[in-house]
């Protein structure tokens, strides 16, 4: 075996020695984000938490869709990460945001690390079910310790400093929320694509599609599931930290079963493992449920189980996966016989 | 002979607690083990059979034990046209794709039931016989409590009879400790999943009849109990019918004690004590290992 070099000919060589690249779409969601706050200020609530579930969306695909964990259980982390910064803030121990972003992210990384060291020695519906129980765990001990999470109502006004000393929250015009949410959002959004690119990230997605290969080539399989699983926990926490901080509480919801199938949902919907899945399923679900679920609150519910039970049987890379058949179909009627997509 | 009493109490509640989460869950538990399939929607086709019974009791007022074989045959009927069209193209697939299906199920099921009947409670009247109190001698108790318990035992004892002693029971068991060793000995595992499934879903169905008057009836019913049921399977082992059995009765009465003494976060110590015995047993607590 020979080392193919970058400007090689062979073009299966050239596609893997680029794709980490930026391309120039790459810019488009961003831009489109931006055009929104512009375009729609009256939605820009609606705007800020479809960007954090965006990022939700994302830290989940790290776990799932890379390294190939089956949780139900990931609304822990978002959750662990939202009570950190609701209960600081109460207590008006740290209000200010962006290190209460970091302290949100240490805390459900450990939490996500702690569990991860011994969840992750199992596979299958026990691993299903270990998640499960872990955030049941978490969620019925804020119900219980009413006094510091103010149990089944949650804590609300909670007092966040301005952006920077100067940029105000404010609850009514959240247009503060919604920079401070992209901005964040894009610097998690590069580091996942960078992780995503990396050795580590490539030993991941070597994991995920086959396990007994990875530990017969010697590497560390339980330990980079467990740094992937942290890592992804404490992005959870950032997108449930922002959560609090926008809206400014934090109730049980944070850590319900509802929250972790949804961003489940979300994920499938777009496509998991493809980095944007998450971008393109969280616009998906958060638009068509923002319209119908409210107005047809049933009909929705229909739809969207059907939904799933279609992507299940039929679509399995969600709109992304389908959108890569159509344009490979379309180039191969154009150019018979070239078999890389 | 008031600590007797108050302990006599705890058990019978939590025992008939116990006989539904079995009814319940037996069927979850044989067709997980059988197929490794990860049926999430196991308490839609309780819900769905709590309801046949309780509207065909309530609007056609047929009495409750020929509702009860309604409930059954309907639901059974049902389950097998979903595993025959449906969830039989996901046998090999990932486990993600089973959990996705089953959960766009449950929703589908909840947004059915909320479009035929309507999102409220359904209440379920208990025929005059069971209502009431029935003396014990020492102490009285709720009739309907003491007769969960009885027909919890005899399920018990007519499935452990099935599975030990017939033809078919004797494959299930094959099946479930090596499924490749049974196929290749003849056993046509694609006819027996779909009866076995057919079968567990129509206990569920009983099992959401029988518990409707203390589970409460609602569309919101296979999401709330989702995570009870799955306890029970995982801490019972899968494919065990005695496991699925003695686990329904340790939960039934530590829930049913824990939520007297501890209403705030009884639950609690359920996960907790379910996680650490996962972490001791993945296979669960009566469950063989792999």
């Amino acid at each position: 075996m020979s080392i193919v070099p970058v400007n090689s000919d062979n073009p299966a060589a050239h596609a893997l020695a680029v794709r980490h690249r930026f391309r120039w779409w790459e810019a488009l969601p961003w831009l489109l984000a931006l055009a929104f706050y512009f375009a729609f200020p009256r939605y820009l609530g609606f705007g800020t938490e479809l960007l954090i579930t965006i990022l939700f969306a994302i830290s989940l695909d790290l776990a799932l869709g890379y390294a190939g964990i089956v949780t139900l259980g990931h609304a822990a982390f978002f959750g662990a990460g939202a009570y950190t910064v609701g209960m600081l803030a109460k207590q008006e121990i740290w209000t200010e945001p962006i290190s209460g972003l970091v302290i949100a992210a240490a805390v459900a990384g450990a939490v996500g690390f702690a569990s991860g060291l011994v969840l992750l020695r199992t596979t299958g519906l026990t691993l299903l079910m270990l998640t499960l129980c872990t955030m049941g765990l978490l969620e019925e001990t804020a119900n219980m310790a009413a006094d510091v999470t103010g149990g089944f109502d949650g804590l609300d006004s909670l007092p966040i400093k301005p952006v920077f000393g100067i940029f105000e929250f404010n609850p009514l015009y959240p247009n503060t929320q919604y920079l401070y949410v992209l901005g964040v959002l894009l610097v998690s959004f590069v580091f996942v694509r960078m992780l995503v690119y990396s050795p580590f990230g490539h030993s991941l997605t070597g994991i995920r599609e086959n396990t007994l290969r990875m530990h017969a080539v010697g590497a560390p399989v339980r330990m980079r599931l467990i740094v992937c699983y942290s890592i992804s926990a404490a992005i959870a926490g950032i997108a449930g930290a922002l959560w609090a901080q926008a809206n400014a509480y934090v109730n049980l919801s944070v850590l319900g079963l509802d929250r972790a199938a949804t961003v489940l949902i979300v994920l499938v919907l777009g496509g998991y493992g493809r980095l944007y899945g998450g971008i393109i399923g969280a616009i998906a679900y958060m638009v068509l449920s923002h319209f119908l679920s409210k107005a047809y609150p049933t009909a929705w519910q229909l739809g969207l189980g059907l939904l799933l039970m279609a992507i299940a049987l039929f679509a399995r890379g969600g709109i992304l996966g389908m959108v890569d058949d159509l344009t490979r179909r379309f180039k191969e009627r154009k150019a018979p016989g070239s078999g890389l997509p | 002979m008031n600590f007797v009493v108050e302990i006599a109490n705890m058990l019978l509640g939590g025992l008939a607690a116990g006989m539904v989460l079995f009814i319940v869950s037996v069927g979850l538990s044989v067709t997980m083990g059988l197929m490794g399939f990860v049926n999430l929607a196991h308490g839609g086709f309780a819900m769905i059979g709590g309801y046949v019974i309780v509207l065909a009791m309530n609007r056609l007022g047929v009495p409750f034990a020929p509702a009860l074989a309604i409930g059954f045959i309907v639901v059974a009927a049902i389950s097998v046209v979903f595993e025959r069209l449906l969830y039989s193209r996901l046998y090999r697939a990932p486990e993600l794709d089973q959990v996705l299906f089953t959960i766009g199920l449950v929703f589908v099921m909840i947004a059915g039931v909320t479009l035929v009947v309507g999102p409220e409670t359904l209440p379920l009247t208990l025929p005059p016989s069971m209502q009431g109190q029935i003396s014990l001698g020492f102490m009285s108790y709720r009739t309907y409590s003491i007769v969960l318990i009885g027909v919890g035992v005899v399920m018990m004892l007519g499935l452990w009879l099935g599975f030990e002693r017939t033809r078919m029971g004797a494959q299930i068991r094959a099946a479930v400790d090596n499924r490749r060793m049974a196929e290749s000995l003849g056993i046509n595992i694609t006819q027996l999943f779909t009866i076995t499934f057919a079968f567990g879903s129509g206990m569920a169905a009983l099992g959401g009849g029988l518990g409707a008057e203390f589970l409460g009836l609602d569309p919101q019913y296979p999401l709330k109990y989702l995570v009870m049921f799955l306890i029970v399977v995982a801490v019972g082992g899968l494919g065990r019918i005695t496991g699925v059995f003695y686990a329904s009765l340790l939960i039934g009465v530590l829930d049913f004690t824990l939520k007297k003494y501890l209403p705030q976060g009884g639950t609690v110590f359920i996960y907790g004590l379910t996680i650490l015995l996962l972490l001791w047993r993945p296979q669960g607590l009566f469950g063989r290992a792999a």
